[in-house]
């Protein structure tokens, strides 16, 4: 079935599966060189990023670093103030909001409080001047997809958080948009239910094949449902990639410590060989995998709390001494932290079966990690602070 | 206790004829509906909407005012519904407490010495008329006070704050993000107005209405100072009963039938475009 996004017809497009490579493509983003001031602020400088029709997209990044602007930009609420925005190839530059194929879910849903649900749910419609009735069907079965059969008549107030979420997920789905934009529409919710809509809303995103893009500042939340991920700070893409790829091989310091607990030992470069890197710093010599280019002599090595060992005796040459301090009980894992005799806090996550096995906290032990699971990058140390 | 009686003792003598002082508690002063059958009396040639009718003269006065007045509203509204949007969008916190102080100014000086300052503006030789010329707009000079124009001039001028605060507040009120969400869904700038930002601030157009429209059906003032010979307002026949007929019982009885037949009309309004009371109050 063929549907251009001028006479978008009522059958429930969004629910049967519309893989038509037609629909595919009308979902892509693309943004060139896109700069956005308010004033002398930069809030966006020069970014280019491509998503791909289909795909779930976030965007992670600490609050204030401009996620919310490029939502609004593609969204139609602010105009850049250079570059190009193209909505599945086709540049929307002076497109207004209501002119262009994207959905908006406000962080604060947003959802009209003088309307009953299936009212608000087909207010897109209505703008579109469907008829009532049609409206009314079309409304019924989405609320059907977001699991809120009856529920039409009531006033948006006497629903709870949950299903206030999914009226507004049904409310943008109404209009079949290519491009579903989400702005931390869970960040309300209690934890079970951020879980729960988590899954909810990836299950949504595969069966309508809606390309949805995705801002949080919870990493969690993007490493979770994402296909790619891309993490910001201050205006800037630091890297754009699958989530493994950001959690495992960060291509910052900044992104290492945003996404996930790390450990750092900031030192200098010895020497590089084969793919592995010696740094050198008041704990000794470790080695770590290099895969991002580093410049310099000022490096930070990284590796994560899962990835270290504990142990009464040095094994191997990544080895740190420390003394253990404290042990977390995080639930399924243990939090345990060591401290060198330099003052350096180590965080080591370690199974629920070792905590019995622990050293005691008087004794010294030693920390191991494996050099591929570890890795160097250029040390950012103004970074760190922020 | 000071509010209460002086209107409990207008009620009881609206019920009383009017008679010469020595035959006051004498024979004659016994409860009448005459007072009242005294609005229904006198009818004139009357013409409305295009058909000739005879309505008593007082009823007459009566239904002018209460049209004009609506007649004031639905210009107040039309011109405050755009700037009370205005205020609310485009100035900022910082500069608020400026703009509420330069819109209240006015309030300061005495309603009278407003009034005045309109009768000179509006006057055939006065400054509106010569500044319209000078500008070329118009040729010679027109008579602005002519009929009911005045005193609509005047009123809408008077009473505009009352609608302009309350539609503020209520705008205020309304989430930024619903404004967009209707226009990311597709909602023109009319249709955005329509069925999001209108139904929300109801409460504040309601209440700014009912506050003009009393305001000014009651006003006794502008219709004195800006009225032409041939305009009437009913407050001005109250006015002439009590101050110059001295027959405060006739006079008594118009006051209450005023109040009454405005409150009627407030609430027929309110049915017609589906109002509850509640909606005033919160």
């Amino acid at each position: 079935m063929r549907v251009s996004s001028h006479s978008r017809n009522l059958v429930p497009q969004a629910i049967s599966n519309s893989a038509d490579s037609e629909k595919r493509s009308e979902g892509s983003v693309e943004l060139e060189h896109v700069s956005c001031r308010f004033g002398s602020f930069r809030a966006i400088e020069d970014l280019s990023l491509t998503i791909r029709a289909g795909e779930f997209f976030s965007i992670l990044g600490p609050s204030g670093c401009g996620k919310t602007t490029i939502l609004r930009m593609i969204s139609g609420f602010i105009d850049p103030s250079a570059g190009t925005i193209r909505i599945g190839g086709e540049d929307v530059r002076g497109k207004r909001a209501n002119q262009r194929p994207t959905s908006l879910i406000f962080q604060n849903l947003a959802l009209f409080p003088l309307m009953r649900v299936w009212e608000n749910v087909a207010f897109g419609l209505e703008m579109r001047r469907v008829p009532r009735s049609i409206r009314r069907k079309r409304a019924e079965e989405l609320l059907a997809l977001v699991d809120l059969v009856g529920a039409e008549e009531k006033m948006v107030s006497q629903l709870s958080g949950g299903q206030r979420q999914r009226v507004a997920i049904a409310r943008a789905l109404a209009v079949e948009p290519s491009v579903m934009l989400l702005d931390e529409p869970l960040s309300a919710l209690d934890l079970k239910l951020r879980q729960h809509m988590r899954a909810e809303l990836r299950s949504i995103q595969k069966r309508t094949g809606v390309t949805f893009i995705y801002i949080t500042h919870d990493q969690s939340e993007a490493l979770a449902m994402s296909d790619r991920v891309a993490v910001m700070n201050k205006g800037r893409m630091l890297q754009v990639a699958p989530p493994h790829e950001i959690y495992h091989n960060p291509s910052s310091g900044f992104v290492a410590k945003f996404v996930g607990e790390t450990n750092v030992i900031e030192g200098k470069l010895v020497r590089i060989a084969d793919g592995f890197g010696t740094v050198e710093s008041p704990l000794g010599q470790h080695r770590a995998r290099v895969s991002h280019n580093v410049q310099g002599e000022s490096v930070a090595l990284y590796v994560r709390p899962e990835h270290v060992d504990v142990s009464r005796q040095r094994q191997g040459d990544n080895a740190i001494e420390a003394r253990l301090q404290d042990v977390s009980f995080e639930g399924s894992f243990a939090l345990v932290k060591a401290v060198t005799a330099h003052g350096h806090v180590f965080l080591v996550a370690t199974d629920n079966k070792d905590l019995q096995r622990l050293p005691s906290n008087t004794e010294n032990v030693y920390l191991h990690f494996d050099e591929q699971q570890a890795f160097l990058l250029q040390s950012d140390r103004e970074q760190c602070i922020t | 206790m000071l509010i209460i009686l002086p209107n409990i003792a207008l009620i009881e003598s609206s019920f009383r004829p009017y008679l010469p002082l020595n035959e006051i508690d004498g024979p004659r002063d016994s409860y009448t509906l005459a007072n009242y059958q005294r609005f229904l009396s006198t009818p004139v040639g009357f013409d409305i909407f295009g058909m000739s009718i005879d309505v008593p003269i007082h009823l007459r006065i009566f239904i002018t005012t209460v049209l004009y007045s609506i007649l004031v509203t639905a210009i107040i509204l039309i011109i405050g519904y755009p700037a009370a949007y205005y205020m609310t969008k485009t100035i900022s916190p910082s500069n608020m407490a400026l703009f509420f102080i330069v819109l209240t100014v006015p309030m300061w000086v005495s309603e009278i010495l407003r009034s005045f300052a309109w009768f000179t503006i509006l006057s055939f030789k006065g400054p509106l008329n010569a500044l319209l010329i000078e500008m070329g707009v118009i040729d010679s000079e027109i008579r602005w006070i002519r009929g009911y124009n005045g005193i609509v001039i005047g009123l809408v001028y008077t009473y505009m704050l009352f609608m302009v605060f309350p539609l503020y507040s209520s705008m205020q009120s309304l989430d930024k993000n619903q404004i967009e969400a209707a226009q990311d869904l597709g909602a023109s700038w009319w249709r955005t107005h329509w069925r999001v930002i209108v139904p929300h601030c109801k409460p504040g157009i309601v209440s700014g209405c009912v506050m003009v429209f009393m305001l000014s059906a009651g006003s006794l003032l502008v219709p004195s100072l800006l009225g032409s010979p041939n305009s009437l307002w009913f407050t001005q026949t109250i006015q002439q009963l009590m101050l110059e007929a001295l027959d405060w019982n006739t006079g008594a009885a118009y006051s209450l039938l005023f109040l009454l037949l405005c409150t009627f009309v407030v609430a027929g309004m309110m049915w017609a475009f589906k109002v509850k009371l509640s909606n005033i109050t919160n």
